[in-house]
């Protein structure tokens, strides 16, 4: 019989011995991608605003109206004193100050024209931005209602004007977390196969384990895929429960095939795990193992895709994300997911991971030295 | 496993030097070293803390490739061969090394299905030992007494029959009724035809080996039967006593006549530098002429080297 069944034998009676292991591979998972995409929401709402009127007309009123009625927006003060607004800002109560000057209504109704004030903190960047933004787009639409309400309209419109009429494909209602759970899903696969490799074979070293194993007559090739295997099994375990989880919390079902999601995550885990052993091959503890997973994880995660869009990032930094594993599986789950798409549609997706699974677990068996 | 005839060598070392390089200092742990071990013989090597012993367990098993000179064990080159030679050995490190999330006999058929055997197949070579854990044969390494986990990494080495069988301070750290066991159980395996190349940091296990060499820093500082070792011995020796012990050693490293002395169970041995030499001694002390034990003759060999 084959040495790597044994290898395997062990090597999963170590995991189901451990129980703070299963926790860690079962329930963190669970957890996260139940609170993750509830939380970790790109819509902002619940914006501090800060109104000093000046005006106390109708027009500022129906004004003030339709920006706290668009839930957006919380009106957290009301007045007419520009110092007291300021205060506010600077004790982070509130994030934008609208300022209506005095005869706004007036001029808005002699002379056709005025104008209305934005403060933003932008201590916050984000924040700041969708909140300028959202404010801009209802003072527009205000605008457009007042004309239409206060202008006869001519035989024909005075000055020419677009309208852009949008749809939203393969995500209607733009709803969120269709686009987040897919993403979180792949950092949590990512994120228990990386660590679970990484210490692994560090741990052997730091028992003294790897020096009984090492005077053994058993082959490299062996010795790291018992390695590798277990964790390949238990990482597709877990991106089954995360689909179930997507299922029956989300109701996300992909509008491709599950096959190609599990072909996909299957070459990818070995890419995941790969790079864990790579690590585990070359340090000496487990912290050191847990640093470089940490930092590498972080830069995963970060250029991958999911909190910030690969499209607008520098040059390099998109040359960067091509070797970054995360980025492509992110890329494949939407697709699949949203899209539909099969097989061929991310081919090439599939040709890099298989590349790229080759090159590190090559790299992988090559420096595991079983001498020094 | 052929047994290997009685004058063949099981070990052939010459001229071994390995260094570490830590930053810019560079630490000689093996100083051209040469030794022979006859097969079938218990061989000791017994040197302090920090002499080398571990790293040339490490070169001999083939974990540790040597910066220079040549190791053959069982007639293969440890560099070249090593990938036979790792069927036919049998290490035990000085540091506990099994799995101790695995039960005792998870353990022994873990590492036997390594060597492509099994613990039936072998059990009679390991039967006296494994009596011993049996009664926990169910119980996970990590949760065993010290004596215990002793046993059964020695039960893990010799599991596939090895020929040669490196115990790297198997004694250290376990009692004194559990050292003795332990040797008798080594005479045992002996009988069986098994090299055993032992380390020690305790030079009273010395006269229990067949053959010793006595390493420090690197070096070989005498290789000989104990009894070659002991009567090599040419000067004259003391032991003393006095009811004020640490005022009399004091009193005697000042003696000019004296070469060394140091404090030996409930006495100090001297040992002088001229044969015929005599010196004063207090009143309420007495002293002795004492034939030398293997200490004694360790202790000078070292502190002739070390100065």
């Amino acid at each position: 019989m084959s040495p790597l069944r044994y290898i395997l034998e062990k090597e999963f009676k170590q995991i189901f011995r451990n129980p703070a292991i299963l926790k860690v591979i079962f329930v963190m998972p669970v957890i996260q991608l139940i609170a993750l995409p509830m939380a970790a929401d790109y819509e902002i709402k619940n914006i501090n605003i800060a109104v000093i009127d000046r005006d106390h007309s109708t027009v500022s009123n129906k004004l003030v109206q339709k920006i706290t009625a668009s839930n957006y927006f919380k009106l957290v003060e009301y007045n007419s004193d520009f110092e007291a607004s300021m205060e506010l800002i600077e004790n982070d109560k509130a994030d934008l100050i609208l300022e209506i000057p005095k005869n706004f209504e007036a001029n808005l109704y002699q002379e056709k024209a005025t104008k209305l004030f934005l403060a933003v903190n932008a201590i916050n960047g984000v924040k700041a931005n969708l909140g300028a933004a959202y404010m801009t787009n209802i003072v527009q639409s205000y605008n457009a209602d007042f004309r239409i309400q206060t202008i006869t309209p001519g035989r024909f419109n005075e000055l020419p004007i677009f309208e852009i009429s949008s749809t939203n494909w393969y995500n209607p209602k733009m709803n969120y977390k269709i686009f987040m759970v897919p993403g979180i899903l792949v950092l949590l696969i990512t994120i228990v196969g990386m660590n679970l490799s990484s210490i692994n074979i560090v741990r052997e070293k730091e028992m003294g384990t790897i020096e009984q194993i090492n005077v053994t007559p058993i082959k490299k090739t062996h010795f790291i895929l018992g390695k590798l295997l277990p964790f390949w099994i238990i990482g597709l375990v877990v991106i089954s429960v995360g689909f179930l989880i997507a299922w029956l919390v989300y109701g996300i079902i992909p509008l491709g095939s599950y096959f190609t999601l599990y072909l996909f995550a299957a070459i990818y885990l070995l890419v995941i795990l790969g790079i864990g052993l790579l690590i585990s091959t070359y340090s000496e503890n487990q912290q050191q193992a847990m640093l470089v997973t940490f930092f590498l994880m972080m830069i995963f995660v970060l250029m991958g895709g999911l909190y910030t869009s690969i499209d607008s990032m520098p040059d390099w930094a998109r040359w960067f994300t091509r070797l970054n594993p995360i980025s492509y599986f992110i890329e494949v789950m939407r697709m699949v997911v949203l899209k539909g798409s099969g097989i061929v549609d991310t081919g090439k997706q599939f040709l890099i991971m298989i590349g790229y699974a080759i090159v590190i677990n090559t790299w992988a068996v090559l420096s595991y030295q079983k001498r020094a | 496993m052929a047994k290997l005839n009685s004058n063949a060598k099981a070990i052939i070392v010459d001229k071994v030097t390995k260094s570490y390089v830590n930053g810019k200092k560079k630490t000689t742990a093996l100083d051209q070293i040469s030794f022979e071990v006859t097969a079938g013989s218990l061989f000791g090597l017994i040197g302090p803390d920090g002499a080398g012993k571990t790293s040339l367990f490490r070169i001999l098993t083939s974990l540790l490739l040597p910066d220079e000179g040549s190791v053959f064990v069982d007639g293969l080159n440890v560099q070249t061969e090593y990938k036979t030679l790792r069927q036919r050995i049998g290490y035990m490190p000085g540091k506990f090394s099994l799995y101790t999330d695995l039960t005792i006999q998870e353990n022994i058929e873990f590492f036997a299905s390594l060597f492509g055997t099994t613990f039936e197949e072998n059990y009679d070579l390991i039967k006296d030992l494994y009596i011993q854990i049996a009664p926990f044969k169910d119980r996970r390494a990590g949760k065993l007494s010290g004596g215990m986990k002793q046993k059964l990494a020695l039960c893990c080495a010799l599991i596939h029959r090895p020929t040669i069988l490196f115990l790297d301070e198997p004694t250290t750290g376990v009692d004194a009724v559990s050292r003795k066991e332990f040797w008798e159980m080594l005479q045992l395996l002996k009988a069986e035809g098994i090299t055993i190349i032992v380390s020690t940091p305790y030079m009273d296990e010395a006269t229990l080996c067949d053959q010793v060499a006595l390493i420090q820093e690197g070096k070989i500082l005498g290789i000989d039967t104990p009894q070659h070792i002991i009567e090599g011995f040419d000067k004259a020796i003391y032991a003393i006593k006095s009811p004020n012990m640490l005022q009399l050693l004091k009193h005697l490293e000042k003696d000019p006549a004296v070469e060394h002395v140091y404090p030996f169970g409930e006495f100090h041995h001297i040992v002088m530098k001229q044969k015929d030499s005599v010196i004063r001694i207090p009143e309420a002390a007495v002293m002795e002429k004492i034939t030398p034990n293997i200490e004694d003759v360790f202790i000078d060999l070292m502190r002739s080297h070390a100065s």
